[in-house]
């Protein structure tokens, strides 16, 4: 795997709410184990980015090709999971009424998920070793037979990190992680998606600056629906364009 | 593994589960049959009879637990599925009626006077018993099949299901008023006399299929056990905490609920199938919109999403309905109303529920096991 | 063919509607005909006198010409007569009487002043089949003002023609049949098809049956016209009762996220509120004050269904918003106890009379007869869907209920009383509830088991029109109810709605969330 070969290539995609373009011909591409963050102000379309990639929001038009050449467009959503995207939310979606270990289990990656196998599967031992070991990443090990729903709201933004590894997807979509975390878990946070992206790609949408400058290595940014700069946190912020995007924007809310 | 507090749990589940199924496979009917009528010990036989008729209930209870409780399905058409179960083992039974019918004529008494020259073809399988029992279990399965298919797949959910069981009640129970549909029409099918050769008046037929009704709901609760404990079971409570989460997972919720909803049909279907020949009459009151929802409601009042809870609710609610309606024949509709409301918007987990705060509260040992048994006296 | 009578009858029933101006609707009751008309004429003694006697007579023949002279000359004013005759005399001599009686009274009939009476008078003098009721017809038919009786009195006289011996009498009245699109003829004009078919036929036989022919070809070509029609107005009649059931539960459902089962039981309220309304008339009103009950039980029922809604918002929905599931359980007990409430007081049966004005129908072409008490329900949901057009989306009080459903907190924010704005909206469309109640009453029985009777169908509406959408309600209750009156002829009731459900089950294959679904930008909204 070389840095010159794409995982990710979005191409003209535009998304198409009566009327209303969320995305409009929108280029978008990602490396193989980069650690890439999408700012943007609101409303840019970066959370309809995610969801056209998973298969959540189906485009009017464009492609999006995943790996060697297979286009998500028009995939369900299972299936795109089964490629290898994972998709960690913006509000943590976890089962409250399972257990986090159970939580983990169902979201190990395995070779059916139909429901027959699953209806007679029990977890081998290396993928007990395995949830075990998330666990740990994610630091619920204390926790692994409490019920998710009591976990506090970084605790489940965590598990579901976790759950999205346990899929091993090769393309990582997450969502605002550290909303609502403070900031010694911010600070963990960063640090478990820097490990991760050693092994997979990895896409964050984020608006904390902070955040973004501890983690990232290479910004987009997306308004009204398209890319209008790509580079460095540095280069990102002494842009003209996305100085006028936030400040314009700034000047009006005055 | 250290999954302390669930097996625990596990444990006790089992306990009371040993403890109860003794009770009423062993104990009841040997109080039917063994002290002196006048005893207090004694049951009747129409206590007895009574009993498995509840217990049949349960079954049907069940199974709307599984896909409501776990899946979080909500289906108001459980009553149809009862209703096929019921009627294919009534069709049976209807033909082994013979030449004792008052026509003294081989077909059911109601072709007789709606004119009916033949059998119509698909009575047919119903001729043996083997043809009642298969299709009283793999109708109602076949046909959650499709109709869960069609719902399912086109990602009918929530409160639209709902809806569209009931819909599917409510035309099932004209449908099946019909004569046309030579189902006996609004008198249903009844009169039977004997089953596999066993006269159905006589009380030893009665306890036998009491006994017979305790395993199949014994057979049913382990069939459900395995289910929910299995990783399948997780996914069922994963789709009702989550759906869009379980797609990401890679997971096709759809044929997970298709799925239960199969063996909820199935469940329905041989509940219907142990009602019959205890209760001896099948007609399409049973099948409707009210009925179905009643099923709801005693999941509701057991406690949905635990098993026990699907069964104590099927038991008690009935039970209770047999009392009252002796006493106050009038005031049932207002007390089943009145559970309706007060259960869904104070007790929301149901008797369990209370239960298990309860013992959480006073740390008491198994009340679970207590409860039933006073229920079940 | 004057259609002047119809759009005098909508309007007083939009002024009905609303109540606003009063419009007498006493009943010009049928007076007493007979004693009217008697006064008119002088009776010539002797003849008359005579033929009295000797309908009497042992003799047939002496008693037929007496009959034929009686028909002839008489009039109503022999009545009485012939009735003290006919109630002493054998059997022979009340057979030869009883076609006088009814020929004079028909006769008599002809001229009164109830239209209905007119014309049921023409259609019966068919059967009597004497020539002589051809004149009478005709003039008749002459004065008369109202179309549709004066129709049947042409075709009755022209029935009467077909039994004529001279087959050019025939043959005219053939065609007359056929130009009158007369379904009644229908059946003698297939005869004489008959008739000239066979082998032995005569000429003047297969004329008349070639004749026949054409008249037949155009009054079945007529009536098929006419059942489209029919179909047609019943489908809409059908369309707007869903309707006006559906638009209080679509509010609830759309606006509050409730699924309310005990809407029918909220319409089942309404209708015995118009019920009571209707026994307090008769029992402290005068008669001529009748009619003015249901005007007067429109608010009883709108506000009865509306406090009894506000309660219920107040003890049980309240603690159930945004569990759908839960809200629809909870109604459906409040459903059951209503119900059975209904039963325990009201007892099985109870039915309210229409007013004067919504009884009969128009006849708005051959073959074609609208009822007045649908005609009114399609006026009523249109004039509920205008008025909740403008309350929802052109006042204030929408605007405030809109925003707590787009966004309950920002409202609450914003100085909206959220709490008051829910029970108010609820209480507002448990009133449509009790007003679709006090309309069906026009169509049905007040029972227990009214809103039982049509929830199913109003759900079906509401999820096929989808979740919010005004338009979707009253779409999908057209396409149901239009459907539902479709299919009903080739497959009876019962299967016309299982077809129904297989049709939705269908339609949610190809739109999981119903005609309207909101999407996109309104979905996030």
């Amino acid at each position: 795997m070389t840095d010159g070969d794409l995982i990710l290539n979005c191409e003209n995609v535009v998304v198409d709410y009566d009327g209303f373009k969320a995305l409009n011909n929108c280029n978008f591409s990602v490396h193989y184990n980069e650690l890439r963050v999408v700012i943007g102000p609101n409303g840019a379309g970066k959370t309809t980015l995610l969801d056209v990639i998973c298969g959540k929001t189906n485009p009017a038009s464009g492609k999006v090709i995943f790996e060697k050449g297979v286009n998500l467009v028009g995939k369900n959503a299972e299936d795109i999971t089964k490629l290898g995207v994972g998709r960690k939310f913006q509000a943590p979606s976890i089962y409250g009424n399972l257990s986090v270990w159970q939580n983990l289990d169902l979201s190990v990656k395995r070779a059916s998920k139909g429901v027959f196998p699953t209806l007679m599967g029990r977890s081998s031992p290396a993928e007990r070793e395995r949830i075990d070991e998330t666990l740990g990443t994610i630091g619920l090990s204390d926790y692994a037979y409490d019920r998710a729903g009591s976990l506090s709201h970084g605790q489940k933004q965590w598990l579901e990190i976790g759950m999205v590894i346990l899929q091993d997807p090769l393309l990582l979509l997450v969502d605002e992680p550290v909303a609502g975390m403070s900031d010694k878990e911010t600070e963990q946070t960063g640090r478990l998606l820097t490990a991760l992206s050693e092994k997979q790609a990895i896409v964050v949408i984020e608006h904390d600056m902070d955040f973004v400058r501890q983690i990232a290595r290479i910004v987009t940014v997306l308004a009204e629906g398209t890319v209008i700069c790509e580079g460095t946190v540095e280069k990102v912020q002494a842009d003209d364009h996305v100085r006028e995007i936030y400040l314009g924007r700034a000047k009006v809310a005055h | 593994m250290p999954e302390q507090a669930v097996a625990r749990q596990d444990s006790r589940e089992t306990l009371s589960f040993y403890v109860v199924g003794a009770l009423f496979l062993i104990v009841v009917p040997l109080l039917n049959v063994l002290p002196a009528e006048d005893s207090w010990l004694h049951i009747s036989d129409f206590r007895l009879n009574q009993f498995g008729k509840f217990l049949a209930f349960a079954i049907l209870a069940l199974g709307l637990d599984l896909i409501w409780g776990y899946c979080g399905v909500l289906s108001l058409g459980q009553g149809v599925f009862f209703g096929f179960g019921a009627y294919c083992m009534g069709m049976y039974l209807s033909l082994q009626i013979g030449k004792e019918s008052v026509y003294g004529s081989e077909l059911p008494d109601f072709m007789v006077w709606t004119q009916v020259k033949e059998l119509p073809l698909f009575w047919y399988p119903f001729k043996n018993f083997i043809g009642g029992f298969l299709g009283a279990m793999l109708v109602p399965m076949l046909f959650a099949t499709i109709f869960g298919f069609l719902a399912f797949r086109s990602r009918i959910k929530g409160v639209y299901f709902a809806i569209i069981t009931q819909a599917l009640a409510f035309a099932a129970w004209l449908v099946f008023n019909r004569n046309e549909t030579r189902l006996g029409g609004t008198n249903g099918l009844t009169d039977f006399k004997q089953l596999l050769g066993f006269r159905l008046s006589d009380p030893s037929t009665q306890r036998g299929l009491y006994i017979l009704t305790v395993l199949a709901l014994a057979a049913s609760y382990m069939l459900c056990r395995w289910i929910v404990a299995s990783r399948a079971g997780n996914v069922l409570i994963a789709i009702r905490d989550s759906e869009s989460r379980v797609t990401f997972s890679g997971y096709t919720p759809w044929k997970y609920k298709l799925f239960v909803f199969v063996v909820a049909a199935g469940l329905a279907g041989l509940a219907g199938m142990l009602y019959v020949p205890q209760v001896g009459i099948i007609t399409p009151a049973q099948i409707g919109v009210l009925p179905s929802l009643e099923v709801v409601i005693w999941v509701a009042v057991g406690g949905r999403g635990t098993l026990i809870g699907a069964i104590l609710g099927a038991v008690a609610v009935n039970y209770g309905r047999s009392v009252l309606t002796n006493y106050f024949p009038e005031a049932w509709p207002f007390i089943l109303g009145g559970l309706f409301v007060v259960v869904v918007t104070m007790f929301p987990d149901g008797l369990v529920g209370m239960i298990r705060k309860l013992s959480d509260r006073k740390k008491t040992p198994s009340p679970l096991i207590k409860a039933e048994g006073s229920t079940a006296a | 063919m004057s259609l002047a009578g119809i759009p005098r009858k909508l309007l007083v029933l939009v002024v009905l509607l609303l109540s606003v101006l009063g419009l007498c609707l006493q009943s010009a009751l049928a007076a007493d005909e007979a004693d009217h008309i008697a006064s008119t004429v002088v009776s010539s003694a002797d003849p008359i006198e005579q033929a009295l006697l000797d309908v009497k007579s042992e003799d047939a023949a002496v008693r037929s010409k007496a009959v034929a002279l009686l028909i002839e000359k008489g009039d109503a004013s022999l009545i009485p007569k012939l009735d003290a005759i006919r109630a002493e005399a054998d059997r022979a001599i009340r057979v030869a009487i009883k076609p006088v009686i009814d020929l004079l009274k028909n006769r008599a009939n002809l001229t009164s002043e109830q239209s209905d009476t007119r014309r049921s008078a023409a259609a019966d003098l068919v059967g009597t089949g004497r020539p002589e009721a051809i004149t009478w017809l005709e003039q008749a038919a002459a004065k008369e003002p109202v179309w549709w009786v004066k129709y049947t009195m042409e075709e009755s006289a022209q029935l009467i023609q077909l039994r004529s011996e001279d087959q050019a009498v025939q043959l005219v009245a053939v065609k007359k049949l056929g130009e009158l699109r007369s379904q009644n003829g229908l059946s003698a004009l297939k005869e004489f098809v008959e008739a000239g078919a066979q082998s032995g036929a005569t000429n003047e036989q297969r004329a008349l049956a070639e004749a026949a022919q054409t008249s037949v070809e155009r009054i079945d070509s007529w009536s098929r016209w006419a059942s489209v029609m029919e179909t047609l107005f019943r489908g809409v009649s059908l369309s707007s009762i869903l309707l006006i059931m559906s638009l209080g539960l679509a509010i609830v459902f759309g606006l509050m996220g409730v699924i309310n089962m005990a809407h029918g039981e909220l319409m089942m309220i309404g209708a015995y509120a118009t019920f009571v309304t209707q026994q307090a008339f008769i029992a402290w009103f005068s008669p001529e004050m009748f009619d003015w009950y249901f005007p007067v039980a429109l608010p009883v029922a709108f506000v009865t269904a509306a406090a009894f809604g506000w309660v219920l918002e107040a003890t049980v929905i309240r603690f159930l918003y945004g569990r759908l599931l839960e809200t629809l359980l909870a109604t459906w007990g409040v459903s059951l106890i209503l119900m059975q409430a209904a039963r325990v007081y009201f007892g099985d049966l109870t039915a309210v009379i229409a007013p004067q004005a919504l009884r009969g129908g128009a006849q708005v072409m051959v073959g074609v007869y609208l009822p007045y008490n649908r005609i009114f329900i399609i006026v009523l949901s249109t004039i509920c869907v205008l008025g909740i057009y403008f309350l929802l989306f052109r006042s204030n009080l929408g605007i405030r209920v809109r925003s707590v459903t787009q966004n309950r907190n920002m409202s609450a924010c914003l100085g909206i009383p959220t709490r008051k704005v829910d029970s108010y909206t609820f209480a507002f469309a448990s009133g449509l509830a009790g007003i679709a109640g006090w309309a069906l009453t026009m169509v049905g029985n007040v029972d227990p088991g009214l809103g039982q009777n049509y929830i199913v169908d109003s759900f079906m509406v509401v999820v096929t029109g989808g979740v919010g959408k005004l338009a979707g309600t009253i779409w999908a209750s057209l396409g149901i109810g239009g459907l539902n009156k479709l299919i009903e002829p080739v497959s009876g009731a019962v299967y016309g709605k299982v077809f129904i459900l297989v049709g939705v089950i269908l339609f949610l294959q190809w739109r999981p969330q119903g005609l309207f679904a909101a999407k996109g930008r309104n979905a996030d909204a």
